[in-house]
């Protein structure tokens, strides 16, 4: 069974979203660790890129800052090995395909397996895209984790039968960060996935209030938070991690009642 | 499931789940007009009427007799309205659009060709348009920017990245992720996710289909060598597509080397680049050894793009078509040669094509024919080749 399914077994997940390296990989560790003390169940951890399609200027702002930090793929990878020391929560990259074509599927996979990443989210890579990168995620136990969207329509039981992990149903249209108001109806996305698969699913996109999580979670199995944290780290940097553990725990709190 | 698009290896449809079913139904749109008498008839219509086609093959007798070797001929896509190739793809794609009841057109653009080309388009059929240009661009081609605008279009300077092509594409597809339902994304060259990179090779292939018949009516025979410029490669695969069975014809597609193939300053893509997956598609990529896409250099903002459309590196794989770099100096000189000689200014695009014959020629005997395919024209140029000449011109 998928390790990833352990962060949905405490009530309703909170994924928090971290790029690592941003502003440098001390204080990315640090900011794990806050989270984890939080109660975040899972952790999305940002391999940076350098033209990141999918995310709005927030989490551009953040590939930017890590990379020209020098943080690079290889460093990333001995950084999680270090976290998998005292860090016990399921742990997944979120990249872009070309992080991983470029390192070697199956080098980049079995590095995954090593270091002891539990699964990857590759927001440029669609359904029909995925089998050569499956063949190699399988063969290591890495989970690739399916994403599900607003427009995705008669695609969604499709995906949802062949997802594993959990999946990550995209509130709403366009990039990665916040709105101020979520008008998909999520629950039908959700009913669907239910009637094709018992993998878990949250949502992502946009949520950065408390009372939006509450709504988000009820209907889902957990929250996925990335340009909010973010912001904070920005705003903060080395002192971030106090600061992103204290909105985590209210988030948590939040989806909890 | 089976991926959709490939060209050998390349290709694919590398896009975010949000924008899988506006893809498809693109695809499926197309599958049907594109076979559709009344669709093709508009088009042609448009082409003949409106843009000024066929385009002229003219035989550059005095470039031909001053280089000494090999017959000359020119494809004037700078003749068309707008002044480059870029409208043959844009009336296609505009008018598909508004076939599929889309209301609004978004583009990128670089040197801004592209863009004024999709704001003509939009105008003509009565849409919304907003284009997307790198800031760094809107510098370099001021002129275009103000084009756009006079057209009743919206430009978005792009200050993300590097703030040239690769980073306009990168914000045409964020907006395109935002707004689906009224919205057409009019991608400018053979590239991005399947099906545009056949699209927009089969809107362009009236390049190669009428400089096929042209060439046949004035020497009885095919050409020995095209040559094209290349960036995203849509004028190139245009100019070459009717000549791939033939496999006589040489096809040469000129790559951007900025300040040369050994330095970082370039955008040779095929020729300094690595296989990976971006913007949408499979195909070479100048890009770092993890993967981070390298900031490219060239003198000309359209070729200033750091991948290549997946045909073309198929044709590179398999051996049809070579692709060879051509500096910033070449092409200057090269713009300043055509311009003297034959009273054409070519855009800078062009001029990388110009280059590379003026090289050729002189090496095939007097019997043999070249076709180069002059993309653009270059009253867009003018001001930054004077400034690169140490002359102070703004526009």
């Amino acid at each position: 069974m998928s390790n990833i399914r352990k962060a949905f077994e405490n009530g309703k997940a909170f994924i928090p979203f971290i790029t690592c390296g941003d502003p440098d990989l001390e204080t990315t560790a640090k900011v794990v660790r806050a989270a984890v003390d939080a109660g975040a169940d899972l952790i999305e951890l940002g391999i940076p890129f350098s033209d990141p399609t999918a995310e709005g200027p927030v989490i551009q702002g953040a590939n930017i800052r890590a990379l020209a930090g020098g943080v690079t793929t290889d460093k990333i990878f001995d950084f999680v090995t270090e976290l998998r020391r005292d860090v016990k929560i399921p742990l997944v990259f979120m990249t872009y395909a070309n992080v991983v074509f470029s390192y070697g599927g199956e080098r980049f996979m079995s590095r995954c397996k090593e270091s002891g990443i539990d699964g990857i989210i590759l927001p440029d890579l669609p359904y029909e895209e995925k089998g050569e990168f499956a063949e190699v995620s399988k063969k290591y136990g890495i989970d690739m984790i399916s994403l599900i969207a607003p427009t995705s329509e008669d695609r969604a039981a499709m995906i949802a039968k062949d997802a594993e992990g959990f999946i990550y149903i995209v509130s709403s249209l366009g990039v990665t960060g916040v709105r101020s108001e979520i008008n998909t109806d999520i629950s039908r996305i959700v009913d669907i996935i239910r009637q094709n698969t018992d993998v878990p699913c949250a949502v992502g996109f946009g949520i950065s209030e408390p009372r939006q999580a509450q709504k988000m979670a009820a209907v889902s199995d957990g929250v996925i938070v990335g340009s909010a944290i973010i912001k904070i780290i920005e705003q903060y940097g080395k002192d971030s991690p106090y600061y992103v553990g204290e909105y985590i725990r209210l988030m948590k709190e939040a989806i909890s009642t | 499931m089976e991926s959709k698009g490939r060209f050998g290896v390349h290709g694919g449809q590398y896009i975010p789940e949000t924008l899988m079913n506006a893809i498809n139904e693109l695809e499926k749109a197309y599958e049907y007009y594109k076979n559709d008498l009344e669709f093709n008839r508009e088009l042609t219509q448009l082409f003949n009427e409106y843009a000024g086609r066929p385009s002229l093959l003219y035989y550059a007798e005095k470039l031909t007799k001053e280089l000494g070797g090999a017959k000359i001929y020119l494809k004037r896509e700078d003749l068309n309205h707008t002044g480059s190739h870029k409208i043959n793809n844009v009336l296609g794609q505009a008018l598909l659009a508004k076939k599929m009841g889309k209301t609004r057109l978004i583009a990128e653009t670089g040197a801004g060709q592209h863009g004024v080309a999709t704001a003509t388009a939009a105008a003509l059929l009565g849409m919304e348009c907003v284009v997307f240009m790198g800031e760094e661009d809107t510098k370099r081609q001021a002129l275009n920017v103000y084009r756009m605008k006079l057209l009743g279009s919206d430009v978005i300077p792009v200050t993300t990245g590097t703030a040239t092509l690769k980073d306009a594409v990168s914000e045409a597809m964020r907006e395109w992720t935002k707004r689906i339902s009224d919205t057409h994304y009019c991608l400018g060259s053979v590239m991005g996710p399947h099906p545009f990179p056949t699209i927009v090779r089969d809107f362009q292939a009236v390049i190669s289909r009428e400089s096929r018949q042209q060439i046949l009516d004035k020497e009885g025979r095919l050409p020995d060598a095209v040559i094209a410029c290349v960036g995203g490669g849509s004028n190139a695969i245009g100019s070459f597509y009717h000549y791939i069975p033939d496999e006589s014809v040489r096809l040469i597609g000129c790559e951007a080397a900025g300040r040369g193939i050994d330095t970082f300053e370039t955008a040779a893509t095929v020729n300094t680049g690595r296989i990976g997956i971006f913007h949408g598609m499979k195909s070479y990529f100048c890009q770092d050894e993890y993967g981070q896409i390298a900031p490219v250099y060239s003198i000309s903002a359209g070729l200033d793009y750091p991948g290549v459309g997946p045909e073309h590196a198929h044709l590179h794989d398999i051996g049809r078509a070579e692709y060879v770099p051509v500096t910033d100096d070449e092409a200057v000189n090269a713009f300043e040669y055509l311009s003297r000689v034959e009273g054409i200014i070519p855009a800078i695009e062009s001029a990388h094509a110009v280059a590379y014959a003026m090289k050729l020629a002189p090496t095939m005997d007097k019997e043999k024919i070249i076709i180069i395919t002059i993309s653009g024209r270059g009253d867009k140029d003018c001001a930054a080749i004077a400034r690169y000449r140490g002359e102070d011109i703004y526009e």
